[in-house]
């Protein structure tokens, strides 16, 4: 889960990460108000969850108050990566001496949380680490025993010549480091950290995702999920216990496990069709879900075929096929399906489709190449 | 011979009477495995299915059945407490089927498992079997044959896809690994690879990965300096959005790797032939044995 910069700089605020003031806006007549606390000299940014927003104009200087309210109005509702602006963020703005990186993200290759610093920080840090990668420092940390202190100074050290600054910067991530386990999460970040002309460090902006697996023994947390700033069609599908992901295609795929459902997206397009999404349905089965799957899969106009791609296992054939029913029940399907369909009770499945009027088909190859060419407005 | 488990493996049970964990512990039974113990707290002095001694902890049932083997299906909260415990009862092979463990939990599992010199494989897998002799996890029985290809998997149901179509076109398995989709897990190719390598009854292998992180490119270093063995692979995920990546550490820690083009290009390299579809494992293989 994604948390918004101005939730990260709460968090990292009680945990004792010296923060600049910021306030929430949803109206620019609010941002004005801000502003004009603030002293008319602010930072409006929006608060999306989106890389890239500054260069998607979505982070602006304003001078005064006036300008403020005219910033936020441009950028409330402003779109960026398909998702809507709904809240910007006003704060103070800093005046900046040197802008540097630090991150801790946990990484697959070592097995630890690695902390990783750059004394190049701000928006083209990814190319910094492409082009220059000795201005990235690096050290994985042992969980049983944290970020110790020396480790952390010499990382300071690394962003800063002077000892005091070099002192900030450790005690910083020391305490960034505290977050990511006392939260839960798979990524922390602040970019930039500043220092400031009077020489203290400040986390400018922060980014926080929190792994999902946390959210069920950490319910303050989960509190902070924001559903207006997500898809609609991905808050229905977690509702529904689905995950889902939207593309741009026209065959609507609907598998259980996520490497067949990738692999099924794959065959869409091999056989030369799009697939207009990711959805898997997990591994336990429910019929709800299946109807949930469908009304999500055709609330999108652009679909014009359903293909099913089921490999019982822990799912059974026949909860998939009854779900498949129902769902053809509670409401009108105007598209066609192709059900693949093999594995824990797929003879009783396949009877369950077969006297509904479906047929079944047991092959993968079979079924994508039949929703394809369904999808091009062929008949199989 | 197989990898990991065979006619030796004395199994514990750990959740053998939540639902999933009964459920699948009968099936296993029914397959052949040894299932000798079962542990769930507060349940100790109990049978499973009369028959099945169940314990109120790993310790008390590895003393009093020597099981040397655990697969876990508790929920994913208590999880990695779970494989605290195995690991710390002396039982040498951990399996962790329970999806949804928090990354965190893992980052000191693993170093535990590793100091008490216990394998783990997964979490979030679908376990191991070799067919005829004995099968830990969820990995349906039916779909399995006894054979010379060695499976090893990061998938659960595409894992079974390629059994399937194996089985089908009477390619039997002689063990197939699902090595789990977290980000963290304990056992990776290279230990899959390296033990079908060592492994007189397998003859050529089967690995099938996706999109996200290194493994496979590793995996792909060691076959070409390791694995004489003829080696057919997949990546799925081809079609995958690159998706609304938030902060940069992913991409500073791994950058540009990752995606299947990629990772199908270092399987080349490697000497592995790439199936475009999971159709193309049987000619694949029949190519090269």
């Amino acid at each position: 889960m994604n948390l918004h910069e101005y939730q990260a700089r709460d968090i990292l605020r009680r945990h004792g990460v010296p923060v600049p003031p910021g306030e929430v806006a949803t109206t620019p007549a609010e941002a004005r108000a801000i502003a004009e606390r603030f002293g008319g000299k602010v930072v409006v940014k929006a608060q999306v969850h989106a890389g890239g927003r500054g260069k998607a104009g979505g982070v602006k200087l304003a001078s005064t108050a006036a300008e403020a309210e005219a910033h936020a109005k441009a950028i409330l509702g402003m779109k960026i990566k398909g998702l809507t602006v709904q809240k910007v963020l006003i704060a103070p703005a800093a005046e900046i001496a040197t802008e540097s990186y630090v991150g801790i993200i946990v990484d697959r290759a070592s097995q630890r949380p690695v902390i990783m610093v750059s004394p190049a920080g701000g928006i083209d840090i990814e190319e910094v680490a492409a082009k220059t990668p000795e201005k990235i420092h690096r050290l994985a940390v042992d969980p049983r025993y944290g970020l110790l202190p020396h480790q952390a100074l010499t990382l300071g050290f690394a962003l800063y010549r002077d000892v005091k600054q070099a002192r900030a910067a450790a005690d910083l991530m020391q305490k960034l480091y505290e977050v990511v386990y006392a939260v839960g999460a798979s990524l922390a970040e602040i970019n930039p950290l500043v220092t400031t002309p009077d020489g203290s460090a400040q986390a400018l902006d922060a980014k926080i995702v929190i792994d999902d697996n946390e959210l069920e023994r950490r319910p303050e947390i989960a509190a902070l999920r924001d559903v207006s700033a997500e898809a609609p069609e991905e808050v229905a599908a977690r509702e529904a216990g689905l995950t889902f992901i939207k593309l741009d295609g026209d065959v609507g795929c609907c598998v259980n496990g996520a490497g067949l459902a990738m692999a099924t997206m794959d065959l869409v397009q091999y056989y030369g069709g799009a697939p207009a999404n990711f959805l898997d349905i997990g591994g336990s089965s429910n019929p709800q879900k299946v109807v949930a799957a469908l009304r999500i899969m055709t609330a999108d106009p652009r679909v014009k075929v359903i293909l099913f791609n089921i490999f019982g296992g822990i799912t059974r054939g026949d909860d998939v096929a009854n779900g498949i029913v129902q769902a053809t029940r509670e409401f009108s399907l105007k598209l066609p399906l192709v059900i693949r369909l093999t594995g824990t009770n797929e003879r009783e499945a396949i009877e369950i489709l077969s006297k509904a009027g479906f047929p079944a088909l047991t092959d993968m190859d079979e079924a994508v190449k039949r929703a394809v060419a369904l999808s091009k407005g062929k008949a199989a | 011979m197989s990898v990991f488990i065979d006619k030796s493996t004395r199994l514990l049970v750990q959740g053998i009477t939540g639902r999933d964990g009964s459920f699948h512990a009968k099936q296993m039974i029914e397959y052949g495995t040894k299932v000798v113990a079962g542990v769930t707290p507060g349940k100790g002095g109990q049978r499973f299915e009369n028959a099945v001694p169940v314990f109120n902890t790993v310790a008390e049932a590895v003393h009093a059945t020597q099981a040397n083997t655990s697969v876990i299906y508790v929920p994913a909260v208590v999880a990695a407490s779970a494989i605290f415990e195995a690991a710390d009862s002396g039982i040498g092979l951990i399996i962790c089927i329970t999806e949804g463990i928090p990354v965190l939990d893992m980052t000191r599992a693993l170093p535990f498992v590793h100091e008490r010199g216990a394998r783990l494989i997964g979490p979030n897998c679908p376990g191991l079997i070799s067919p005829g002799k004995s099968k830990v996890g969820i990995i349906p029985g039916n779909i399995c044959q006894p054979g010379k290809i060695g499976v090893v998997s990061r998938s659960g149901t595409l894992t079974y896809e390629i059994i399937h179509q194996l089985s089908t076109h009477g390619m039997g398995q002689s063990t197939c690994v699902g090595i789990g989709g977290d980000p963290l897990i304990g056992t990776n190719f290279i230990h899959c690879l390296s033990a079908f390598e060592a492994d007189p009854e397998t003859r050529a292998i089967v690995m099938i990965g996706e999109i996200g992180g290194t493994d496979e490119q590793q995996a792909a270093e060691f076959v070409k300096e390791k694995v004489k063995k003829p080696v057919v692979g997949f990546i799925a995920g081809q079609t995958a959005p690159p998706g609304r990546r938030m902060g940069h550490a992913g991409a500073i820690i791994s950058g540009s790797s990752g995606t299947a083009a990629e990772k199908m290009a270092a399987l080349e390299k490697a000497g592995i032939s790439v199936m475009k579809r999971p159709a193309d494992v049987v000619p694949l293989l029949k190519e090269r044995l």
